[in-house]
């Protein structure tokens, strides 16, 4: 049985951005692929270059960054250097994004109706009451009562929740086949957050939508999904199913990463951090990004370490990589 | 399970790498003379002063002097040669005037009047604007109500009727121009000073004993500056402008010593007959300057505005 | 809402009632209103009767009140040039400066919108660099002599225009409007270029600034995600967000067109009341200035009124209040 082409195949991408004090690799040869239906959770801290990755996949990178090399092909189609009319045919449609922050991401200025129809109406030919009907029965599906009424609403009128519904709803308007979101429950609070990421699981899995979740908080992907992906520096370090690489972690970085979340540690000890910070993205150090802060470090990793499969369907880039022992039983 | 702790800091450029200690002044300099457009106005600007400063001395001709000057001599073209073989390189004006002569002497008056009213209005508008910020209270509601209906008045009416009341000119002028103008830095230096009042140095110095006078003169004042010399530099071209306007409607300088607008007001009457360089010519001297100076202005603003900051 | 224009409307009048003590006491305070207000031909008789009927006489405020008493009936200040009310003299010309003023600001704000919103999302190419150039020559450039120069080239040398006068009037609305006229447009439109220049440039900058602020937001980003055509982009999204800043400056400055026309109408000789207030200086005729003063006032006051209730109206973030 040949498997179904992938949804999206990234190879080798790299997005740079010029300054005047050098070139900054936000992102330095990220590959990876989803298929339909999958959810993949692409986990890292502030600056590792993680939703430069979602922006560079649409092409929505501020000038001066641009992709610079690597290949993002959308069902077997190259889109990197695609024409701009078809990448806005894409976006929205066969492709759609969702942002952190929702007030921001609404148009003050404009209502939610127009917000939506606009949104139907640029990929398909329809009448605006057929986009309006559209609108309402998607705003239902995520969870909005009388949306009839809100939609003639404006972003402010909405609680941060809601509007971050609104912006889900908005994304699976014309039923993608992927969806990228990009840290959206992080400006929510806990029970909001927990009610949304158990809707976008039901709704993925319902209609074979693929779904890139990008996150800094390891127990969202948990929650949510099938495989993860954790980046530091612009690098992919580990990538694995969910279970295998939150209960074995193999790479350093990974391991401190879920030795830092509280709960392991017995009252009153101190919470363990990894020490040191994240390299400077103009002065990074040449071999291994993590080796500064890896207590585990040598003079093998003044090399740039490989991704390599260290159990079925689960690589890690490192060249120490942890035994493949339960997370708690780690140091 | 909640967020992880590993501090991470936002992507930001490695620090610039500055001369080993450049002191402020040096930066803003460098910072202004990166755009080739400043410069060029700045370059303009002084060689007008210059020119202006020198005008006694380069000119062919002493245009006040009304004892060289010959009505025969009058509306004559440019390049036309007059009654004591003088060329009128930009032409002559009704009164025999060499247009070029004039011009200088105008623009000393024009640069002149400028200057100082800016000066001026930006000493009391600064003074008041500080006061008012570091007294709070009444006095800053008062001295900002008395702003506020300063500057919803088009300041265009403001002189005109000033210099209706109190007549002709180079002093009145400037005192004119320094009612439109002070209630612009009071703003300014008000805004400035509130936010410099509740920072650090401000309370250090207070620790310190130091007189009030001394905090607001020696500490707050100077961390106003920028944005008073932002607003300071247009402002001359805008006082320029006024200058020439009420000359030109007859109510800045004295007929005897005109200033560039007065030149261009007797033009008026000639333009008609085709008589185009008494209007024309310092016409473009004014614009010249008032440029440059905008041009410089402009920069500085881009250099001096903290939220520019790359 | 209706609170919002209550409240708005009481703050204007309290103004215009500030401002009218100031102009009063202006007038006091220099020297004797009596030398300001009565003709330097009066005889005695008449400076007598003047001073009367100004309440000279009585205590302050009572002469304040019937200042602006007979401010409204028009009695006060008859003019020395023309012998009428100078009052009326000055609504008699407001129609034809409101004209000239608002046809002005049309035009700049026509040209400039799109322009600076141009210049504002491709500020990298060389279109856009000439856009701002002129634009700081726009501004720079003395009004006045923007005047001369229209007329040297456009009426003297070329022949196209007339170089000074309104048009043939039409009256619509009561209100007599020459712009309804072809022929009135050969008058007005060397005045309203020389008026509109500076405030186009100003328009250029703040639209381009404004652009490069939106265009940078993250709903902006949002709408191209949604896969909008860029028209659209810009057009709607981009544009509906810059209009209420520069739709507000713009009316704000209305005002300063107003006085501004002043040197306009004195170059073009347009008949509207910023000709008449330069010639009652420079004829000394002083009721007449007094009239222009309080009629500006009431205008600048009215207007920013009006701006502020529109802002309200434009930004639906003021106009609805936060989240239910």
């Amino acid at each position: 049985m040949t498997a179904p082409a992938p949804t999206l195949s990234v190879e080798n991408l790299q997005t740079h951005f010029p300054t005047r004090d050098g070139i900054i690799r936000a992102v330095d040869g990220v590959s990876f692929e989803i298929g339909p239906g999958e959810i993949l959770g692409l986990v890292g801290e502030s600056g590792s270059g993680k939703s430069i990755t979602g922006f560079s996949i649409l092409g929505l990178l501020d000038p001066p960054g641009h992709v610079a090399a690597g290949s993002v092909k959308f069902k077997g189609e190259d889109i990197v250097g695609a024409a701009p009319e078809r990448l806005r045919q894409l976006r929205g449609a066969r492709i759609a994004m969702i942002f952190q922050d929702p007030m921001m991401t609404l148009n003050p200025v404009l209502r939610v109706d127009t917000q939506m129809i606009e949104a139907v109406r640029a990929h398909n030919k329809v009448s605006e009451k057929a986009a309006r009907a559209r609108a309402i029965e998607t705003l239902r599906a995520v969870g909005i009562a009388a949306p009839e009424e809100r939609l003639k609403s404006y972003p402010h009128q909405f609680s941060g929740g809601m509007r971050q519904r609104v912006a889900i709803a908005i994304a699976l308007l014309n039923k993608p086949d992927l969806i990228i979101a990009d840290e959206p429950t992080t400006a929510l609070d806990v029970t909001i957050q927990g009610q949304i990421l158990y809707e976008m699981r039901k709704l993925c899995r319902e209609t074979g939508t693929a779904l890139i979740w990008i996150t800094h908080d390891l127990s969202v992907v948990a929650g949510l999904a099938d495989r993860v992906m954790v980046m530091y520096a612009g690098r992919i370090v580990e990538t694995g199913s969910v279970a295998e690489v939150l209960e074995r972690p193999r790479h350093p970085y990974t391991a401190g990463l879920i030795g830092s979340v509280p709960g392991g540690t017995a009252r009153g000890h101190k919470l363990f951090q990894i020490p040191g910070m994240a390299p400077p993205p103009l002065n990074l150090p040449p071999g291994c990004r993590f080796k500064n802060r890896c207590g585990y470090a040598d003079a093998a990793c003044d090399t740039m370490p490989e991704m390599t499969e260290l159990s079925p369907q689960h690589w890690a880039r490192c060249h120490h990589p942890r035994p493949a022992m339960l997370a708690e039983n780690q140091a | 399970m909640s967020e992880m702790t590993a501090p991470a800091p936002a992507p930001a450029p490695a620090p610039a790498p500055a001369a080993a200690s450049e002191t402020p002044l040096l930066r803003i300099w460098r910072e202004f003379a990166e755009s080739k457009v400043a410069l060029f106005g700045l370059a303009l600007f002084l060689l007008s002063i210059l020119a202006a400063l020198l005008a006694p001395w380069i000119t062919p001709q002493n245009p006040y002097d009304l004892a060289t000057l010959d009505i025969m001599d009058s509306r004559m073209p440019p390049g036309s040669v007059s009654m004591d073989n003088l060329v009128f390189l930009l032409g002559s004006d009704g009164q025999g005037r060499d247009m070029l002569s004039a011009m200088l002497y105008g623009l000393r008056i024009s640069l002149f009047v400028g200057v100082v009213a800016v000066a001026l209005a930006l000493a009391i508008g600064a003074v008041a604007g500080i006061a008012a910020a570091y007294l709070g209270g009444h006095v800053d509601t008062l001295i900002m109500r008395i702003v506020d209906i300063q500057l919803s008045f088009p300041a265009i009416l403001v002189a005109l009727i000033l210099l209706a009341v109190l007549g002709n000119g180079v002093d009145k002028v400037i005192i004119a121009l320094v009612t439109v103008q002070w209630a612009y830095f009071a703003r300014a230096a008000r805004g400035a000073a509130l936010v410099e009042r509740n920072k650090e140095y401000v309370e250090a110095a207070r620790c310190l004993g130091l007189k009030r006078p001394r905090i607001l003169l020696r500490h707050l004042l100077p961390n106003c500056m920028p944005a008073l010399i932002v607003i300071g530099t247009v402002d001359i071209a805008r006082a320029i402008t006024l200058e020439a306007t009420l000359s030109f409607l007859g109510l800045g300088v004295p007929v005897t010593e005109p200033s560039l607008g007065m030149l261009i007001a007797n033009g008026f009457d000639y333009l008609l007959s085709g008589v185009y360089w008494i209007s024309m010519f310092p016409g473009i001297a004014l614009t010249i300057v008032i440029v440059a100076i905008n041009l410089v202005g402009d920069r500085l603003r881009d250099v001096l505005n903290p939220r520019l900051k790359r | 809402m209706l609170v919002f224009i209550i409240r708005r409307l009481l703050q204007a009048a309290l103004v215009v009632a500030v401002m009218s003590v100031l102009v009063f006491v202006g007038i006091y305070l220099i020297g004797d209103p009596l030398a300001i207000l009565a003709s330097p031909e009066a005889t005695e008789i008449d400076r007598e009767e003047i001073a009367r009927a100004l309440g000279l006489d009585r205590p302050l405020w009572e002469q304040y009140m019937a200042f602006i008493g007979s401010a409204f009936i028009g009695e006060f200040g008859k003019s020395f040039v023309f012998g009428q009310p100078a009052m009326g003299l000055i609504l008699e010309r407001m129609p034809a400066t409101l004209e000239l003023a608002f046809t002005a600001t049309i035009m700049a704000f026509c040209i400039g919108v799109p322009l600076g919103v141009y210049a504002g999302l491709r500020h990298e190419t060389a279109a856009a660099q000439t856009i701002m150039a002129g634009s700081i020559l726009g501004f720079s450039l003395p009004n006045f002599w923007v005047g001369l120069m229209l007329i040297m080239i456009f009426a003297v040398q070329l022949g196209w225009m007339p170089a000074s006068g309104r048009g043939p009037t039409i009256e619509v609305l009561g209100i007599q409007l020459s712009i309804f006229s072809a022929k009135g447009w050969h008058h007005i439109l060397l005045p309203a270029i020389t008026l509109a220049l500076s405030k186009c440039a100003l328009i250029i900058r703040l639209a381009r600034a404004t652009a490069r602020e939106v265009m940078l937001m993250d709903y902006v980003k949002f709408a191209r995600a949604k896969g909008l055509s860029e028209r659209r982009v810009v057009g709607v999204h981009i544009l509906k967000n810059i209009m209420v800043p520069v739709a507000t400056v713009t009316g704000l400055e209305l005002g300063a067109l107003i006085a501004f026309a002043v040197i306009t109408e004195t170059i073009f000789s347009w008949p509207g009341m910023g000709k008449l207030l330069i010639d009652s200086i420079t004829q000394l005729d002083r009721p007449v200035i007094v009239a222009y003063l309080i009629v500006v006032v009431f205008m600048l006051v009215a207007i920013n009124l009006i701006v502020d209730i529109l802002y309200s109206v434009l930004d639906p973030r003021v106009r609805l209040g936060g989240a239910q």
